[in-house]
């Protein structure tokens, strides 16, 4: 009984962490509360530029690709590598490599890139599942190609395209945690720099980061529902096997 | 004055001189490739016993869902949101309740793959050609029968496309296990992350683990549905 209302003890004082800022455990500077702001704007800064980087880069590939039809090695190619790459290893990979960029620089180019393959795959695996018929009658009214592209294959394309974008969002929002590790003080800060926040901080903060990951999902899944044309069900006809898409 | 000593040690690429002008160096890896060979086996145990619980887990929920539809949208949900949040924040929620160590790191990396995994299960015998369960109760299959010798064995291949994508992520996510203080290959990265020889040692070994692993479950499917490879 005691070790229960211990351990429930514990998650209360991760909230007072949250809600209100207090001495760091090394005394001096204060943390917690508001002083978690500035944290959250990193994270949420970080976030948005990677996810920018990667939709810039990865939805005209992906449209291009599904528009032509001839790229499905290369985004299967895309998505697999991407997959066995772990997200640390990619971060490691930059601070290592360009030490003369600057640490934010390269984590968010590193998220950037490890957001890419959902995207991509995404695109192009909804812009082949658009059925042949409503290209050709698009054709028959005499649409050129960016003409369908643009106001046949990606309305029909968006809710998978969208998919793409939430898990990326999501996979970024939890890997930007680990920023603080190469210096990029994000809300991981409070996590990884235990002997400063305590244990309240490392939950508090882990708190914070999970309700940030949960209402990224909720709400680009609403944001993927209103972009959804009436009378679109996301069934997803085999296409090909190889290529999985995220939901 | 530090760059100035690089600038003088940058003709001079053996050796030590290598690790000093922070360089990929064959030397240092072979002379300390010993360092990486516990955090590697840490890096296999806890992807293997993970996607092990996290299969053995997935597949008794989606049996069980199978009989039963109305469960799977509830189990969708929960294994979704557990899917959703980050692993970093799951190894310090389970802090209070496991503390630190293995158990905490494999209930988080459990917990993810259960979306994954179940996801495929329901799809691969959701896809089972209502001729073959057809032909199967023609024949007098009892209902255990039927899932046994005819749905699971045509689910094979989308359960194994589960298992790769559960494995590769399980390898990337094992390699954040060391912030929950159990160890593997991410441990060996930021020991000393400005430096390019243990990076490339420590990253490539994890990006090797994920391809081989992926390698040996596709072989295994491979071997255990030979029905498929004339399709494919």
């Amino acid at each position: 009984m005691s070790s229960t209302l211990a351990f429930l003890g514990e998650f209360g004082d991760a909230f007072d962490y949250i809600f209100h800022s207090r001495e760091s455990e090394a005394g001096g500077a204060r943390v917690g509360g508001s002083e978690l702001l500035p944290l959250l704007w990193t994270h949420l800064e970080v976030t948005a530029l990677a996810m920018g980087i990667a939709i810039a880069i990865a939805l005209p590939i992906g449209l291009a690709l599904g528009h032509t039809g001839r790229g499905a090695f290369a985004a299967i190619s895309v998505s697999n590598t991407g997959r066995a790459v772990p997200s640390v290893a990619l971060i490691a990979f930059f601070v290592a490599f360009f030490p003369r960029t600057p640490e934010f620089w390269n984590v968010t180019v590193a998220l950037a890139l490890l957001a890419i393959p959902p995207i991509l795959t995404n695109a192009y695996v909804g812009v082949r599942q658009v059925s042949p018929e409503a290209v050709d009658a698009a054709r028959g009214m005499g649409m050129s190609a960016m003409e369908i592209v643009r106001s046949v294959e990606l309305p029909l394309a968006l809710p998978l395209i969208f998919g793409g974008i939430r898990t990326s969002t999501v996979n970024v929002i939890a890997t930007a945690t680990i920023a603080p590790l190469v210096g990029v003080l994000t809300l991981g800060d409070p996590i990884t720099a235990g002997s400063v926040h305590g244990r309240a901080g490392q939950i508090g903060a882990s708190i914070v980061v999970a309700a940030l990951a949960v209402a990224a999902e909720a709400g680009l899944a609403a944001v993927q529902r209103a972009v959804t044309p009436a009378g679109i069900t996301l069934e997803r006809r085999p296409l090909n096997r190889r290529l999985q898409t995220v939901p | 004055m530090i760059e100035l000593f690089a600038q003088l040690q940058r003709r001079d690429r053996t050796g030590a001189d290598c690790v000093a002008d922070n360089g990929i160096c064959p030397n240092w890896i072979a002379d300390n490739f010993d360092r990486y060979v516990s955090p590697f086996w840490e890096h296999v145990y806890l992807t293997m016993v993970s996607v092990g619980l996290g299969f053995a887990i997935a597949f008794a929920l989606a049996l069980l869902a199978h009989r039963r539809r109305w469960l799977v949208g509830p189990i969708t949900q929960v294994t979704g949101i557990f899917y959703t949040l980050p692993s970093v924040a799951v190894f310090f929620l389970l802090l209070p309740l496991t503390g630190r160590g293995n158990t905490t790191a494999i209930v988080a990396l459990v917990a993810y793959t259960l979306l994954i995994l179940f996801r495929n299960v329901m799809a691969g015998l959701d896809n089972v050609p209502a001729e073959a369960r057809d032909a199967g109760r023609g024949m007098g299959l009892t209902a255990r029968q039927l899932l046994w010798r005819v749905e699971l064995p045509l689910a094979l291949p989308e359960i194994m496309a589960g298992l790769r994508i559960a494995v590769t992520t399980t390898v990337g996510l094992a390699a954040l296990a060391f912030l929950a203080g159990a160890g593997g290959l991410g441990g060996a990265l930021f020991d000393d992350i400005n430096f390019r020889s243990n990076v490339l040692v420590a990253g490539g070994l994890a990006i090797g683990l994920a391809v081989v692993l992926d390698l040996l479950i596709l072989a295994l499917q491979k071997a255990i549905t030979p029905w498929t490879r004339a399709a494919t």
